[in-house]
């Protein structure tokens, strides 16, 4: 290990001007990243890590000013430098690995290109064997055939595959250092597993350092030598994974322990009501797609297969997949939504299957959904009184008087103050208006609740407290829920039965003892050990 | 932001929490607006137009009819502040009085096109299939059709004037608002919250007026505010040509074309009418442009 | 890719007949007495002519026929390259349109060229441009081109080029000099949308994720900017001069009007003033058959723009 270290961060400060207003993205920060070292930076949005990255590669947007301190890297002060020295440093130097791979590759240019492009401004010019060296790179990041994938646009590779790609063009400089932008947000988790794995694996073999920037606390346990982490711009604990896990010193760091739900199963002790009839059942359901003819390509898409499941009056059944494993079809289709193509549901034992609108509106009252994003599931023109009182008025429930004091309880019951019944969406953060949303759900007095992905866009803290608040209620009202996540650690704090889906078929099927103790299959094993967290917590 | 565990007492009378009204909103919104200069100046240049259309007589005490032959083709002075035409009429009185015709005929002209393509483009985005692709056709048969060759067809037609010149704009303005109205219903229409509504027992007309149609507003409105001042510009074009109301009318169109005769030795003849007509037009750009980047 | 093929070639003729169509019943069917038009049209009064007259005169020009009849067979003719007989110069309305054609063909051709290099290149100017005064003025020009009415830009650009200059002709048909001021003028409200909406696309495409991508490679401003923004910003460009071609064909008539040139936008200037019905129904015909076959080719050269786009049948 070298005396000088690669990256040397002195009492940074850097602000953001919007609006008038000036806020502090980074403050007195200090750190430092050895040659060859895995340093994780942990932190909830607003925590600054987003902006110590831009600030790295001297990619600080316009409105934003590093108002003191040093950033070194490689012995030039990047907070300082000009334009052409820090153009230098990117791709060379320090390579990114952006976060979101479906749209971080231009969509107008082939593959093979935007690495060439890379490998083209290491060298300086173009050289001749550049053709091969990107065939080359394209195998390294474990894409198969290279000379196809070279050829293929961005929107013709699934989402691994395209971080992949990325992984190859931040290579491509042979850099000394590469961020990794939220490795593992948009991805599938068996995806982000294998891939994560792979990066690690490349980046052990060349030498070079990784910063990844995480809010997965589990992700960064797992696969950093050290962990810093950040809360509104301030680093607020360092130390080696085991050790911050074991023994963390900041209270802060110890409420992220308590929220995440790998680290903390607060598995309740529920129990189950014996001989209680099914409130929602599914039986032999299975739904196919017909597609536009294609020659050469079957015509018909199985999105479901033979989908049997149940919910108990005041349980919660989970049901877990990736993208494509069919879990939002089996909502929609409870929901009566969709109609399937075989078999029946049964809503308290009365079959409902290929109910019309009008039929279904009944049942409205007694089954209601909780969407999956928080930011679109309210109607920005709507105040929150309007959102919440919404299902009441379409039903004529209540008028008045009667009306605003139905909004008050509702309201109270999710543990909202009052006057934010006059708000807007846009005055509220992510866990409120999701919170919104489950009052608006509730407000009809529903004996079933389907939830999708709930909590998966809010960060961590904010995920706990939702969790929380649904634990309670159904403490509370005796709701039943069905819960679609790709989040194992939020299933296992959550639910009482688990029911996984693989490309439209039930793999595994129990109580949650029973799945995540002695899973029968293959793939849910692969499922519960790709859960980021696990080593460090086991 | 974390949420306030405590519950507030109902102390306070249950009408306390709704107290901002939607005009209340309105007018918070529009405040820091008229502090900027560009802003409000465009303000101040439309309203100058929509008051000489209405009540000219407020802002010129000439008649826009009397000729004066010794006066004439006087150049821009106190007397005159646009100057004289070739029949010693004053021309900024001309000015204030076109306004009339020529903002009637635009308004009739958006408000043709906004009956006309509003309705099409819901119908068409909210009914979906086979309805969206037949009126979709009529759409792209009207758009082939250029717009001021359409607007002569119908003028060919109907003869000549400030109705059918209006008339014929608007029809050309209408596939602009189908398409708009369309792909804005057709966005709403599949966002969470409206699916919220009909899992909370909405009714579709219920739907339709209380979400989608206030959510698609916006583009519709900047795109009206916008297609105005294209009216105006398509129905001074066809007064122009000959087309629109008679002489002595004063239509800016006719102004300018009047003013062609003479544009070597009077040029503020023809060039003041239309600086005005340019300043009104981008104004209306300016205050839709404003809008499009401050969306309530 | 060839049933793609044949069926927009299908929707592009269903299309044109379709604007055939409307023009044909708003010329024949919204006036009052189509007769008296077209023989006040040919400097006869109805007034004056005999019953027989004017029941020889209905007959010649085809109107006694039913409404359905009488659309079919011009429809017939116009397929076979009849467009008809102008009433007010009793010459074919195809021989008018061929000697016309050519000069706004050549006026057009330049617009769009001079339209397509001076928005584009303003827009890349602007997009490029760090200095805030400087940029934020050159933002506010598109607005202001497509505030100005043709025709009195036109004026200004004589009053200015030709009298006060003298550098161009004002008016007149021949040779290339009496070209560029007329080009110009049709070719600025086309040049202002052009700019504006490439503007709009370099300031939405230059917060996309893939070009802190480009940039983390080490490129500079202006690589980033030719390779990766203008590709994906001006994709919207290629469609906008499909729709723009209806606008030159309007921006035409004025323009053409106040440079006195002999094209067949004058020529439908002068149609509608004599109301002369079967020059009105060709113009618009031609010209709505010149927007449909520019659009179809639009449609057609998109994947090569876009690859995203695919003409063949997709599987989601």
């Amino acid at each position: 290990m070298s005396e000088h270290p690669l990256i040397a961060v002195r009492d940074l400060s850097v602000s953001y001007q919007a609006g008038g207003h000036v806020t502090q993205a980074v403050k007195c920060l200090s750190f430092s990243l050895a040659q060859g070292e895995t340093v994780a930076i942990v932190g909830e949005s607003g925590s600054g890590k987003s902006t110590l990255a831009n600030a790295l590669l001297g990619l600080l947007p316009g409105n934003a000013q590093v108002e003191s301190g040093q950033l070194w890297v490689e012995g030039v002060d990047v907070a300082r430098a000009s334009e052409k020295q820090n153009r230098r440093l990117r791709g060379r130097t320090i390579g990114l690995v952006p976060q979101d791979p479906m749209v971080s590759l231009n969509p107008t240019l082939r593959v093979g290109q935007q690495i060439g492009e890379a490998l083209v401004l290491a060298h300086g010019r173009r050289y001749r064997s550049l053709d091969a060296d990107v065939l080359a790179l394209l195998a390294q990041v474990g894409l198969d055939n290279p000379a196809l994938r070279a050829r293929q646009y961005p929107h013709e590779l699934s989402g691994g595959m395209r971080q992949r790609v990325l992984i190859a063009i931040a290579l491509a400089g042979n850099p000394r250092l590469i961020i990794a932008d939220e490795p593992t947000s948009a991805l599938d988790v068996t995806v982000q597993r294998k891939i994560l794995d792979h990066l690690q694996r490349l980046v052990a073999e060349r030498g070079i350092s990784l910063l990844i920037i995480t809010h997965d606390l589990g992700v960064a346990t797992d696969r950093a030598d050290r962990l810093l982490v950040m809360k509104q711009g301030e680093l607020v604990e360092q130390g080696p994974p085991r050790q911050v896990v074991e023994a963390p010193q900041h209270p802060y760091t110890r409420a992220l322990l308590d929220a995440a739900p790998a680290f903390n199963c607060h598995r309740r002790a529920r129990v189950l009501a014996p001989g209680a009839q099914p409130i929602l059942s599914l039986e032999g359901v299975g739904k196919t797609f017909e597609l536009p003819k294609v020659k050469g390509q079957d015509n018909r898409f199985v999105a479901l297969h033979d989908l049997n499941l149940q919910v108990h009056p005041g349980q919660t059944l989970a049901i877990v997949g990736e993208s494509g494993s069919g879990k939002s079809t089996a909502l929609r289709i409870a929901l009566g939504l969709e109609a399937p193509s075989q078999g029946r549901i049964l809503f308290d034992q009365v079959d409902v299957t290929g109910y019309g609108w009008r039929a279904f509106r009944p049942l409205r009252r007694r089954m209601q959904l909780v969407q999956q994003n928080p930011f679109a599931a309210l109607d920005p023109r709507f105040t929150v009184f309007d959102s919440i009182v919404e299902p009441l008025v379409s039903f004529g429930v209540h008028q008045g008087p009667a009306l605003e004091q139905a909004a008050r309880e509702l309201i109270a019951r999710v543990h909202l103050p009052v006057s934010y019944l006059d708000r807007l969406p846009r005055e509220l953060s992510g866990g409120q208006r999701q919170r919104v949303a489950i009052a608006r759900a509730l407000a009809l007095q529903p004996e079933l609740l389907l939830l999708d992905e709930p909590v998966s866009a809010l960060d961590v803290s904010v995920q706990a407290q939702i969790l929380a608040l649904l634990d309670e209620l159904q403490c509370e009202l005796g709701i039943a829920y069905v819960l679609v996540s790709h989040d194992l650690a939020v299933v296992a704090s959550m639910a009482d039965h688990v029911l996984v889906l693989r490309q439209g078929q039930v793999v595994e099927q129990g109580t949650v003892d029973a799945v995540f103790a002695r899973p029968t299959s293959e793939y849910t094993r692969e499922l519960i050990a790709a859960i980021p967290g696990n080593k460090a917590a086991a | 932001m974390t949420s306030d565990t405590h519950v507030l007492p109902n102390a306070a009378p249950a009408v306390a929490w709704k107290r901002r009204t939607r005009l209340q909103r309105f007018a918070q919104v529009l405040t820091p607006l008229l502090a900027r200069p560009g802003f409000a100046l465009a303000l101040l240049v439309v309203l100058f137009a929509l008051v000489a259309a209405v009540v000219p007589h407020w802002l010129t005490s000439f008649d826009p009819y009397a000729t004066s032959p010794a006066a004439k083709l006087t150049g821009p002075g106190a007397a005159h502040w646009f100057g004289t035409d070739e029949l010693g009429r004053d021309l900024y009185t001309r000015v204030v009085y076109g306004a009339s015709l020529s903002v009637q005929a635009a308004l009739l002209a958006v408000g043709i096109a906004l009956a006309g393509g509003l309705g099409l483009g819901v119908l068409a985005g909210f009914a979906g299939g086979r309805i969206d692709a037949l009126i979709m056709r009529v759409v792209d048969v009207l758009l082939a059709l250029p717009g001021l060759l359409l607007a002569l067809a119908i003028v060919t037609a109907i003869g000549f004037g400030t109705v059918p010149v209006a008339i014929a704009v608007g029809v050309g303005i209408i596939p602009g608002f189908a398409r708009t109205t369309r792909a804005e219903v057709l966005r709403v229409k599949t966002l969470p919250y409206v699916e919220a509504a009909r899992l909370g027992g909405a009714s579709w007309r219920r739907t339709l007026l209380r979400h989608i149609l206030p959510n698609a507003w916006g583009p519709v409105a900047v795109l009206a505010t916008l297609d105005f001042g294209a009216a105006i510009l398509a129905t001074a074009g066809l007064s122009f040509l000959g087309f629109g109301a008679a002489p002595p009318a004063a239509e800016w169109g006719t102004l300018i074309a009047n003013g062609r005769h003479f544009l070597i030795t009077a040029p503020w003849v023809s060039l003041l009418p239309g600086l005005f007509v340019v300043a009104v037009v981008f104004s209306l750009n300016h205050l839709a442009r404003t809008f499009e980047e401050n969306p309530r | 890719m060839n049933r793609y093929l044949i069926g927009r070639i299908g929707q592009a003729l269903l299309v044109l007949w379709g604007a055939y169509t409307i023009t044909y019943f708003i010329l024949y069917l919204l006036p009052g007495d189509t007769l008296a038009i077209m023989l006040s049209a040919s400097g006869m009064e109805a007034d004056g002519l005999s019953p027989e007259d004017l029941a020889k005169a209905r007959a010649y020009y085809g109107l006694d026929k039913g409404l359905f009849e009488q659309y079919f067979d011009l429809l017939w003719r116009a397929l076979h390259g009849d467009l008809g007989q102008s009433l007010s110069l009793n010459r074919p309305v195809t021989a008018l349109l061929a000697e016309r054609l050519p000069q706004t063909l050549s006026l057009a051709g330049l617009a769009i060229v001079l339209s397509l290099l001076g928005g584009i290149g303003l827009a890349y100017l602007t997009a490029y441009l760090q200095w805030r005064p400087l940029k934020v003025a050159l933002s506010r020009l598109p607005s202001l081109g497509f505030s100005v009415p043709v025709f009195w830009m036109g004026l200004l650009l004589i009053q200015v080029f030709a009298f006060g200059l003298g550098w161009f002709p004002a008016t007149g048909s021949q040779g290339f000099v009496s070209l560029v001021l007329p080009a110009v003028t049709l070719a600025i409200p086309s040049a202002a949308v052009y700019a504006q909406v490439l503007l709009r696309g370099f300031q939405g495409v230059w917060h996309e994720p893939y070009i802190t991508t480009a940039f983390a490679k080490g490129l500079s401003r202006a690589q980033v900017q030719a390779r990766h923004a203008l590709r994906n910003a001006a994709l919207p460009i290629l469609t906008l001069v499909g729709l723009q071609v209806g606008n030159t064909v309007s921006g035409a008539v004025l323009v053409e009007t106040i440079f006195s040139r002999n094209g067949v936008g004058r020529l439908a200037q002068e149609a509608v003033l004599r109301q002369d019905i079967p020059v009105v129904l060709a113009i618009v015909a031609v010209s709505a058959a010149a927007f449909v076959l520019v659009n179809l080719i639009v449609d057609l050269l998109y994947p090569y723009l876009d690859p995203r786009i695919t003409h063949a049948t997709k599987v989601t």
